[in-house]
């Protein structure tokens, strides 16, 4: 019965695709942009990935949203006409489609438990996580624990976007800067979403914290945690204003939660090594070692989602304050 | 049961068209926010088919269930380099715009054809 | 039997759910202008919700999952009439004016905020 929905979900998954391709409002391109993230975590909670599904729908649903409609807000809004007829692109691409789809039948059938992706590794994860680091979620103890390596460099691409964006747009004229947070009021003549938004947003970020810690026990984790939380904040400059937003959360907190998490993450690490054992090596860092490996990624994950937020919210910002050209 | 078969190839054959569909966007669009629009749906493409490699039959989401004896668990190795890649993604298009900003500042324009022909 | 009760229950009002929304569907389709299509997709999601989550929490029983659906349904009723004023606003400041033959009260529809 699930098939049936399964194959409804992915269908329309196509509709919007081409939907994308073929509008030419770029606003309408943008919302069905974040549709279309929707409908892939639906897509990835059907397939038994719930972390995903909450990390698509958090990070590409909100953020991905706010920070095109921002893009947006500085550039051209409508898509000019194209010149020239496509069809060598279409044919190459209708091509290319055929040979994926005839490549595709070589595949392991959908679920099937004697596919090679599922021997090896995989086992071992899922017997060896009581043992080792006796934590329920097994994504968070594979990302922070086995495989703790890539989600470091993930915390540093974090950190290298969010100051490439900060070095490119961070640059704007003295005066213009003081005009443009003075008058920017947000919504606050709008008394509706002003009043709803207030009820809503510190229950926002306390789902935000509770996502934060519980990513041991349900789904979950910092990069949810960090989305979440910098989606309530961007909320809160949505309805007061920018101005207020950077009052609240000043531009030096911002980087030093960006710089503090990536830093924490490596301190870890560090820390383990001094203690004895290898580089994010969690078993030295208490006397027993399955204590030391929920100590490790406890604190792991703290530095992740404070990366995470504090380089959304810094990103955003930045778009924010560009004044946008005459 | 040809039939059951050939309905477990339809995720690979969705991603086979929407891959295609984000990579015609992007390399037939003039507009560049166009493109990056593309290059999104290009990526979300690529998680399904990873994510699509790690369900296991009557299985469920790779959390422990105390207790609970035999239960087959969901394959939680794609899924940790989705999470990472989701995040990665998102990093690069972040990046991808503020340089579209700036472009836009300085010549006008989104528009490859009219910036091509203004250098 | 009191099982077979609820199962029913929930049966019926999930499909009620369901053909809520597959007429707001329709509605947001067949409708002529952005004012009445807001009537028809706002006030059937409204109804949805609040149909389909009763549904499911019945399923659930009383345990802690009913209580996070209680709060995720009190959450959309908050959010979805929000949004539909946000839009509705935003059309009418942005200069689109409702349809004159569509406006069936007294009260002229230039109002302001």
């Amino acid at each position: 019965m699930i098939i049936v929905f399964a194959l409804f979900l992915l269908t329309l998954l196509v509709i919007t695709a081409l939907a994308i391709v073929r509008s030419e409002n770029l606003f309408v391109s943008v919302m069905l942009l974040s549709i279309f993230s929707l409908l892939m975590a639906a897509n990835f909670f059907i397939l038994d990935a719930a972390d995903v599904a909450l990390t698509e729908a958090a990070v590409g649903a909100g953020v991905t949203t706010v920070i095109f409609l921002s893009a947006l807000a500085l550039t051209t809004e409508r898509e000019k006409q194209q010149a020239t007829a496509q069809h060598v692109a279409l044919g190459s691409v209708c091509i290319l489609a055929a040979l994926i789809i005839y490549a595709t039948f070589d595949k392991p059938r959908l679920g099937d438990p004697e596919a090679p992706v599922h021997q090896h590794v995989a086992p071992w994860y899922l017997e060896m996580t009581p043992e080792h680091i006796d934590i329920p979620n097994v994504v968070t103890a594979v990302l922070g624990s086995y495989r703790g390596y890539d989600t470091l460099g993930e915390v540093f691409v974090v950190f290298t976007a969010c100051i490439g964006v900060l070095f490119i747009l961070g640059v704007r004229p003295p005066e213009q800067s003081a005009k443009r947070t003075a008058e920017s009021g947000g919504l606050r003549h709008h008394l509706i979403p002003q009043v709803v938004g207030r009820l809503l947003i510190p229950f926002i970020i306390l789902f935000g914290l509770y996502v934060q810690f519980h990513g041991e026990y349900g789904p979950g984790g910092g990069f949810q945690a960090g989305a979440i939380i910098a989606t309530g904040v961007i909320l809160y400059a949505l309805l007061e204003g920018e101005g207020a937003a950077l009052a609240a959360i000043p531009r030096p907190v911002l980087l030093g939660l960006v710089v503090g998490g990536a830093l924490l993450f490596g301190a870890v690490g560090i820390a383990c090594m001094l203690m004895g054992g290898a580089f994010l090596d969690y078993s030295v860092l208490s006397a027993d070692p399955v204590l030391g490996q929920q100590l490790g990624i406890i604190i792991i994950e703290a530095g992740v989602g404070m990366a995470v937020c504090g380089a959304l919210l810094s990103i955003f910002h930045a778009f924010a304050a560009r004044e946008s050209q005459p | 049961m040809k039939l059951l078969e050939l309905l477990g190839y339809y995720n690979y054959w969705v991603f086979a068209i929407t891959l295609m569909i984000g990579l015609y966007t992007v390399i037939s669009k003039d507009n560049l926010i166009k493109k990056l629009i593309g290059l999104s749906i290009f990526q979300s493409a690529v998680f399904l088919m990873y994510i699509t490699m790690d369900k296991v039959e009557g299985g469920t989401a790779p959390i422990l269930k105390a207790g609970v004896e035999d239960q087959i668990y969901s394959n939680p190795l794609p899924q940790v380099l989705i999470l990472t890649a989701i995040v990665v993604g998102v990093s690069t298009l972040a990046l991808g715009l503020a340089i579209i900003v700036r472009i836009n500042e300085c010549y006008g324009t989104i528009e490859e054809h009219e910036i091509l022909d203004a250098d | 039997m009191i099982d077979f009760a609820i199962d029913a229950l929930s049966w019926i009002l999930l499909t009620l759910g369901g053909v809520c929304v597959l007429i707001g569907g329709i509605g947001a389709l067949r409708l002529p202008n952005l004012y009445t299509r807001i009537h028809a997709a706002s006030l059937t999601d409204t109804m949805a919700t609040l149909l389909i989550f009763t549904g499911i929490m019945l399923q659930a029983g009383f345990t802690l999952a009913s209580l996070k659906l209680l709060a995720i349904m009190v959450f959309l009723l908050l959010t979805g009439p929000t949004a539909t004023y946000a839009l509705a606003n935003a059309a009418l400041l942005s200069g689109l004016k409702p349809d004159a033959a569509t406006i069936t009260s007294k009260v002229t529809g230039g109002s302001n905020g």
